[in-house]
């Protein structure tokens, strides 16, 4: 009786320490965006804007938004074709549906299947965290867009979007 | 000796990347212009900065120029319509400008198809170049 007991206790305690452990490794995690990263990735999309993580669009976004460079949001941002590959190879590994982190996995629920976004914004996982955010924030000449995320996510290059790191400037 | 002494200094700062300086680009774009037009004598600096301050149509149907990311001065920072920081332009604010061909190239690419609708010329390019180096 004392020794099954002992067993049953031990049991429990192992494993709720694992449970424990391991749902907290996920709950930190899972806030943080996948820190995966590509130098070619870093080099060429952060020239222009942030290097917004791959976790943040779907597959299909990322091929569509890579097979149109040349007019990129009305920019001309072609890359040689060996580049644009690697880069593309990356973002689709890394993707939105295929990170498993809980909010990259939110962000690729929320858009219809037939639905091929290119802009993170017209999510509807962002507008839905964005609507308390009226018009003239956007404006605001530190904020500028809604491209600029680390105006106000002043950890987003780090893939941290917590709510306790936002700071909306004034 | 002045000119061996850089060549000599570069690739310690500039890595193992095909380092040039922006002396060097700017006579391999007056080779190009030799060939291109018969007429060619010599880039002018003057009509850099002309090519630079010029106002163009841009495709949302607003003004666009160079200053307009680069800002007025070349020496200062610029910003990207996506509100990123463009380090300086002019090599004398930025020595890391105009000393790396493949960089060179891609961004005449893109930018002179933004600005202008389509490719710069070698003398365009030279004329930029010049002004761009004159900017102390």
């Amino acid at each position: 009786m004392k020794r099954p007991m002992q067993i049953a206790v031990l049991v429990f305690t192992v494993g709720a320490t694992g449970g424990l452990l391991a749902s907290g490794g996920e709950k930190e995690g899972s806030k943080i965006l996948t820190q995966a990263s590509n130098a070619k990735w870093q080099a060429e999309c952060a020239s222009c804007h942030m290097a917004y993580q791959p976790g943040l669009l779907p597959e299909r976004s990322w091929r569509k938004l890579m097979a149109g460079l040349d007019k990129h949001f009305g920019e001309n941002a072609s890359l040689d074709p060996a580049t644009a590959e690697e880069i593309t190879r990356f973002l689709a590994a890394n993707s939105a549906d295929r990170s498993g982190n809980r909010r990259s996995a939110r962000i690729a629920a929320s858009i219809p299947a037939a639905a091929v976004p290119l802009r993170i914004s017209e999510t509807a996982y962002f507008r839905r965290k964005h609507d308390e955010i009226a018009s003239d924030i956007w404006r605001r000449a530190k904020v500028g867009s809604p491209a600029n995320c680390q105006a106000c996510h002043q950890a987003a290059e780090k893939g941290d979007y917590s709510e306790r790191n936002v700071k909306i400037p004034r | 000796m002045r000119k061996t002494s850089i060549l000599f200094a570069l690739p310690l700062w500039a890595g193992l990347s095909a380092a040039a300086a922006p002396e060097q680009i700017l006579r391999d774009l007056e080779a190009e212009a030799r060939r291109d037009s018969q007429t060619f004598t010599a880039f002018s600096a003057v009509r850099g900065e002309q090519f630079y301050r010029t106002e163009r149509a841009g495709v949302d149907g607003g003004k666009i120029s160079c200053a307009s990311c680069h800002t007025a001065d070349p020496r200062a920072l610029g910003k990207t319509r996506a509100h990123k920081e463009i380090l300086p332009l002019a090599p004398g604010a930025n020595r890391e400008r105009f000393t790396d061909p493949a960089k060179v190239d891609k961004w005449f690419r893109r930018n002179c198809n933004d600005v202008l609708g389509r490719a710069c010329t070698a003398v365009e390019k030279g004329d930029f170049l010049a002004w761009l180096l004159s900017v102390k």
